[in-house]
């Protein structure tokens, strides 16, 4: 196959399952907002958009079939939104502190 | 007066160039050749330089009476308003990597063109679009905003055209954005064979960590701009206080982008000093992976600092705390450049030649604008000093006195290269050292004045600091005489000018390799690099044979 | 002056689809990859820093968030996610059916992605002109008045006015998500009109990978609104 892409041609019955968890999960994440676990509703509800932005980048964008230099760049990128959500979130949260 | 040249016999223009290559308005308005996209934006961004310039007189001339004569109060915020913008967005962001990075930099590597030479050109009218937007908010009345756009005021209490300030801004920062996209991919894969990351000239490495830095930060800004213009046109809340929303919000996330924003400034000066350092030093870089790395280091720790500029806006003492002391650490790896290029100097064949001289001024410079800074770092001193005529100092001092003058040194350095023609040395020499004179007795008085207590952005001032403040307006006329010389040689050297040759300075780097000015395709031929950069004691050994 | 460098005569074959600064097709196929990346991290951060002011709202205003949360319709939400997966699989078929050189499939693949596409922003019209007839949209005769729910205290004033930070940022992250759907199927029209006049062979299809990787960006997005907006504790009792 005279083909410039990584080598690699995914199978479409892997697309159509990772769609079909993707579908799924969809499904948990909305009947889990029903239910009352406290704290862990937020926590389940991120988890599971986690998860499903995993499998759609490791898939669906094929990051799990290219060169690491792709993953280390999503990876930079997600490491300063953090920065800019985390030290901008520990101003508000301190705010009150005492001593 | 020893110099590096090598005195020409009779050097000749190249026949086949970038310039000549084609002709006509079509032939540059829609080129792909980084070297004509590098010229269109040099002839931008000095106009937008000149407007800029223009508003700082205006100012100077207003401050040298206590009593505010000139202008009234809101026209003096429209006039620091736009100075601010322009020079900040307009002019100090696109300066070295437009115009250089553009220019020299798939040339340092050995590369035909850039990675994407469409987005390049894209860039370019991105950037005048966005200025469009702005000035167009200039010619229209005005901002008064300050270049800050600090919320509530700019979004619910001033009347100026603010969302098509913010707009223009916004726009001119996706043209950042390409840019760096374009040298990160460029650097990563367009290198000529044996260029390997550590033969990169250090040039390079500014670039890229540049480069890092817009692409995450710049968007930021996009859309920090974008809720700042949605408020203001649909009246919503989320940085208006009446509304539940939150005005330091909107200052963590401006100063998000604009502290690593100073940083884009200040990079890749600190890249093109690298490269003239050794060359007029006659030496080999002092510890060239230390810099290398101190580049990407300053490039991610400017991602850690950004409150320290929010010392006072009521953010908590803890947050302050931890932001001070990211502060006092980030001037760890810009000090190790420091002494590394004076360790480059030291033992090395100085030659006093333009480049050089702009480069010594600006180690000095911005060593005392970055000690300013970490005055400013140390929250005790800041409560005093901060929004006082300090930090406008402290600011100038590192993007005037440094980045200006290192834009200055790349200018002079790169100059026979893009245009096959040398400026008059003497000329050269003369206004450096104008500019050097003009910005010190502009700026110094500026420190002590922030230090008694006189607050910036204020069009009048009590007595007692009159005497400073003249001081300053004088060295203002000085440095705008010393600024302006440039502009005139440089200009004169195109037609009369002595033709430079391959390489005037006999410096190391790909780009000193081909003709000046060089062909469209960079290269006759792509090169095969064997050696490491700055392999000046090569050179050295052969001119002790040869002489 | 030392010879630092030798030099390679330039490569002379030139396939059509190459362009002038590259070496090779492989060459130019990973450049592009890589420079969609990096556009994609930008809007990362980009869309990051929405996330980011919701993230302190919603910790300062959390009942406000609960109520607003709960006066949007979770069916249309849960649908138009379904739809947006949906339509990432099949914008990974018309990739796969690129790289084998199957056309016809292709064009219907990326014709599916563009109908899915158009399914999504109608059903966000529906949901925007629901905001607008209860009054829900900031600026524009805001008055939120919580629809009374069984057995629940009603909504105090003040949580009340809190509400418009809500639906700020609910019309700002929807809105900017809908933009770049727009974008999406604006370029998935031009898509499908070039892969119809054969632009795309299995050797050169890198336009349609690259668009696959910002329409599943745009995907990505929707993901983490769909809990973070619709979802804030639908639990019977409020807090």
């Amino acid at each position: 196959m005279a083909t410039t892409h990584g080598g690699h041609i995914v199978a479409p019955r892997i697309y159509v399952l990772i769609w079909a968890i993707l579908i799924v999960f969809t499904g948990l994440t909305a009947w889990a907002s029903f239910g009352d676990f406290g704290i862990f509703n937020p926590i389940i509800a991120l988890l599971i958009a986690f998860t499903k932005a995993s499998l759609v980048i490791l898939f669906f964008m094929h990051v799990k079939y290219s060169p690491r230099m792709i993953a280390l760049v999503i990876g930079c990128g997600l490491f300063f939104l953090s920065i800019l959500m985390v030290l901008t979130t520990s101003d508000y949260i301190t705010r009150h502190w005492v001593g | 007066m020893s110099t590096a040249t090598i005195s020409p016999a009779a050097l000749e223009m190249p026949r086949d160039t970038y310039l000549n290559a084609s002709y006509g308005v079509k032939s540059w308005f829609l080129t792909k050749d980084h070297k004509r996209i590098a010229i269109m934006y040099l002839v931008s961004i000095t106009s937008f330089f000149l407007y800029g310039g223009l508003m700082a007189i205006m100012m100077r001339l207003e401050l040298l009476t206590p009593q505010p004569d000139l202008f009234q109060s809101d026209v003096y915020n429209k006039l620091f308003s736009m100075h601010g913008i322009t020079m900040v967005f307009f002019f100090l962001v696109p300066s070295i990597p437009a115009v250089l990075g553009n220019f020299v930099l798939p040339m340092m590597i050995g590369a035909r063109d850039l990675a994407f030479p469409k987005v390049n050109l894209a860039s370019w009218y991105i950037f005048m679009i966005g200025a469009c937007f702005t000035f167009s908010a200039y010619i229209s009345g005005g901002v008064d905003t300050g270049w800050t756009f600090y919320t509530p005021l700019s979004t619910g209490y001033l009347n100026t055209h603010v969302v098509a300030a913010a707009l223009g801004v916004m726009i001119a920062g996706f043209a950042s954005i390409f840019t760096g996209l374009n040298f990160i991919v460029t650097t990563h894969r367009m290198r000529a064979p044996g260029m390997t990351w550590f033969r990169l000239p250090l040039f390079v490495w500014s670039m890229y960590a540049v480069s890092v830095v817009q692409v995450l930060a710049t968007p930021v800004l996009a859309i920090t701009l974008i809720l700042v213009a949605v408020e203001r046109a649909f009246h919503i809340g989320i940085f208006n206080p009446a509304l539940g929303g939150d005005p330091v919000l909107f200052q963590h996330m401006f100063w998000f982008y604009s502290h690593p924003a100073v940083y884009i400034m200040i990079l890749p000066g600190f890249g093109v000093i690298s490269e003239i350092i050794p060359c007029f030093s006659r030496k080999r870089i002092f510890g060239y992976s230390a810099v290398a790395f101190s580049s990407m280091a300053i490039g991610v720790f400017g991602f850690l600092v950004w409150a320290h500029h929010m010392f006072v806006a009521g953010i908590s003492t803890y947050s302050a705390l931890v932001f001070s002391l990211l502060t006092f650490i980030i001037a760890i790896p810009s000090a190790i450049k420091v002494f590394n290029w004076t360790a480059t100097m030291y033992k090395g064949s100085i030659h006093f030649d333009t480049p050089m001289l702009y480069a010594l001024g600006f180690i000095g410079l911005f060593t005392i604008g970055g000690l300013t800074g970490l005055f400013l770092a140390a929250i005790g001193v800041d409560m005093h000093v901060t929004a006082t005529y300090f930090v406008v100092a402290h600011f100038h001092y590192v993007m005037v006195g440094g980045m200006l003058l290192a834009y200055l040194a790349g200018l002079h350095f790169w100059w026979p290269k893009i245009t096959g023609k040398m400026y008059p040395e003497a000329a050269a020499k003369l206004a450096a050292l104008i500019t050097f004179i003009g910005f010190n007795l502009t700026f110094f008085p500026q420190f002590v004045l922030g230090y008694m207590g006189m607050p910036r952005r204020y069009h009048s001032y009590p007595p007692e600091y009159q005497v400073l403040n003249v001081l300053s307006s004088a060295g203002a006329s000085v440095l705008a005489v010393g600024l302006l010389m440039p502009m005139f040689y440089m200009l004169w050297s195109l037609k009369y000018g002595e033709v430079a040759g391959k390489n005037p300075y006999r410096a190391t780097g790909l780009e000193w390799t081909t003709d000046s000015p060089p062909p469209a395709h960079n290269f006759h031929e792509t090169p095969v690099v064997t050696q490491e950069a700055y392999d000046y004691e090569s050179l050295l050994q052969e001119e002790v044979e040869v002489g | 002056m030392a010879s630092d460098t030798t030099t390679l005569a330039a490569p002379h074959h030139h396939p059509e689809s190459l362009h002038e600064q590259f070496d090779t097709l492989e060459q130019q196929k990973d450049v592009a990859q890589f420079g969609m990346w990096i556009f994609l991290v930008t809007e990362i951060m980009f869309f990051g820093g929405l996330f980011g002011a919701y993230l302190i709202y919603r910790n300062l205003y959390y009942p406000a968030f609960v109520a607003g949360s709960n006066s949007i319709s979770i069916v249309l939400g849960t649908i138009n996610t379904a739809v947006l997966i949906c339509s990432s699989l099949t914008m990974a078929m018309a990739v796969h059916s690129a790289a084998i050189g199957a056309r016809k499939l292709l064009i219907f693949f990326l014709t599916a992605t563009l109908l899915l596409g158009l399914v999504f922003l109608g059903i966000k019209g529906v949901e925007y002109h629901d905001k607008w007839v209860e009054h829900h949209v900031p600026g524009a005769n805001f008055h939120f008045v919580d629809p009374e729910r069984p057995g629940e205290a009603p909504v105090p004033a003040d949580v009340a006015s809190q509400t418009s930070i809500y639906f700020s940022l609910y019309f700002l992250m929807t809105g900017m998500h809908a933009l770049h759907m727009c974008i999406g199927v604006g370029i998935l029209l031009a898509l499908i009109w070039k892969a119809y006049r054969g632009a795309f062979p299995p050797h050169h299809y890198t336009m349609i990978e690259n668009f696959g990787l910002y329409w599943h960006f745009v995907d990505i997005i929707w993901i983490f609104l769909f809990p973070l907006l619709y979802l804030i504790s639908r639990t019977p009792q409020m807090h």
